[in-house]
């Protein structure tokens, strides 16, 4: 009886084990089970990126949608050019939607916020954002103020 | 003089090769033997030991340590009014460092200690010995049992570490002071990634678990057969494995988040 008990417990330790793992995969790192979530590319062209990183929330009205997938340089424009991977049940993104880089809260992380136009066509897979607002840079934004003072 | 100086200087530096040697050969000629039926059940006995009897310790410790990140956390990012990003610290400090140094700390205080104490009662007691005298080789039957059992043991209960800890942090952040329970999750799995943390601190944890036990059963198995001795090797036990969980704690962080 001592030694069933004794591999049972066992077994209960290694079961532990296996499920503890899956439940910091799903709930703490937010990984989801199965291909069944597609999604599509969409890429945006910004003057200026600073601060935002991949990983970084996609939203829209609020609620995050996505992910940024890339930030990099595009060669033709020399713009920032930000790729982002959208939740594929999100299918009503209009042509001419806009994104802007935003920040949450006053020192929080950067996210790009989208905002939908009035466009019949919908956004797919490759297209490019083209009403883009840029990261608000504190630097610039000080010069301007400092400039308009002297203005005056 | 200065020979003098020289020679207890090779002395120390030869004994401790020869020590990092003797281990290294304990080590390979015990976990180079593929366990028949018997060894099996050794194993999980060893399993019990090493394993659930440590499980009470390493629960009631995670859960107070994620309940003190969440408190600490909160206090600290209430000032910015960030304090929605108390999951991702809880859970990015928990998974990527304290989860792995903690639980292994504990594990060489609980399981360690009692391992060095073990074999080394069996060595003063002359059992190793007998075990010889029958042709049963000692490493395979009792150190290679134990060593497995730790290295498979200590990842488990680091997972087991986390989960506890994060649920704690969300009692004290969620339940008590009001942070938002979407928040709390929602910033967490944002920031935390599986591939890259989650799976880094399973990878300290094996090593942690490779450290402890290793040091832990040479310690038990090479220590003077006197009850002077196994108590100067069960404290040696715990200070060393201790040392060497924090040295390699620094380069693996360094390695693994440092970019290096």
């Amino acid at each position: 009886m001592a030694k069933k008990w004794l591999e049972v417990s066992v077994g209960g330790l290694l079961v532990a084990g296996v499920v503890a793992l899956l439940a910091l995969a799903i709930q703490v790192s937010g990984s989801h089970l199965g291909g069944s979530n597609s999604q599509y590319q969409v890429s945006a062209l910004f003057d200026n990126a600073a601060g935002l990183s991949p990983k970084a929330r996609v939203t829209l009205s609020g609620v995050t949608i996505g992910e940024v997938t890339s930030v990099g340089i595009d060669e033709q424009t020399l713009m920032a050019r930000v790729d982002m991977a959208i939740d594929g049940q999100v299918n009503y993104l209009s042509l001419d939607t806009s994104a802007s880089i935003l920040t949450a809260g006053l020192l929080g992380e950067k996210y790009i916020g989208l905002s939908v136009g009035a466009e019949e066509d919908m956004l797919v897979d490759g297209d490019i954002i083209e009403d883009t607002q840029s990261a608000l840079v504190l630097e610039e934004l000080i010069g301007q103020v400092l400039l308009n003072l002297g203005g005056n | 003089m200065l020979v003098n100086c020289l020679q207890s200087l090779g002395q120390w530096l030869l004994r401790g090769l020869g020590g990092l040697g003797g281990a290294l050969i304990m080590l390979l000629q015990s976990v180079t033997v593929v366990p028949g039926p018997r060894g099996w059940q050794r194993l999980v006995q060893q399993l019990y030991v090493v394993g659930v009897q440590s499980l009470i310790i390493i629960i009631v410790s995670a859960a107070f340590i994620g309940m003190v990140l969440g408190l600490q956390g909160y206090t600290l990012l209430v000032d910015y009014g960030s304090e929605q990003a108390v999951g991702q610290m809880v859970a990015l400090t928990l998974v990527r460092e304290l989860a792995p140094v903690v639980a292994a700390l504990l594990f060489a205080g609980r399981a360690g200690s009692a391992l060095t104490a073990e074999l080394g009662l069996m060595k003063a007691t002359e059992q190793l010995a007998s075990l010889e005298m029958f042709g049963v080789d000692p490493l395979h039957r009792i150190v290679a049992p134990r060593f497995i059992a730790g290295v498979i043991a200590l990842p488990i209960l680091v997972v087991i570490f986390n989960l506890v800890g994060i649920f704690g942090g969300h009692l004290v952040a969620v339940d008590w002071l009001g942070v938002h329970s979407g928040a709390y999750w929602g910033n967490m799995q944002a920031a935390v990634s599986f591939a890259d943390d989650i799976v880094n601190g399973l990878i300290k944890a094996l090593v942690f678990a490779v450290l402890v036990t290793w040091t832990a059963l040479y310690q038990g198995y090479m220590c003077e057969p006197t009850s002077q001795g196994i108590s100067t090797a069960t404290t040696r036990t715990v200070v060393y494995s201790s040392l060497l969980i924090l040295g390699f704690d620094f380069i693996l962080t360094a390695l693994m988040f440092g970019g290096l």
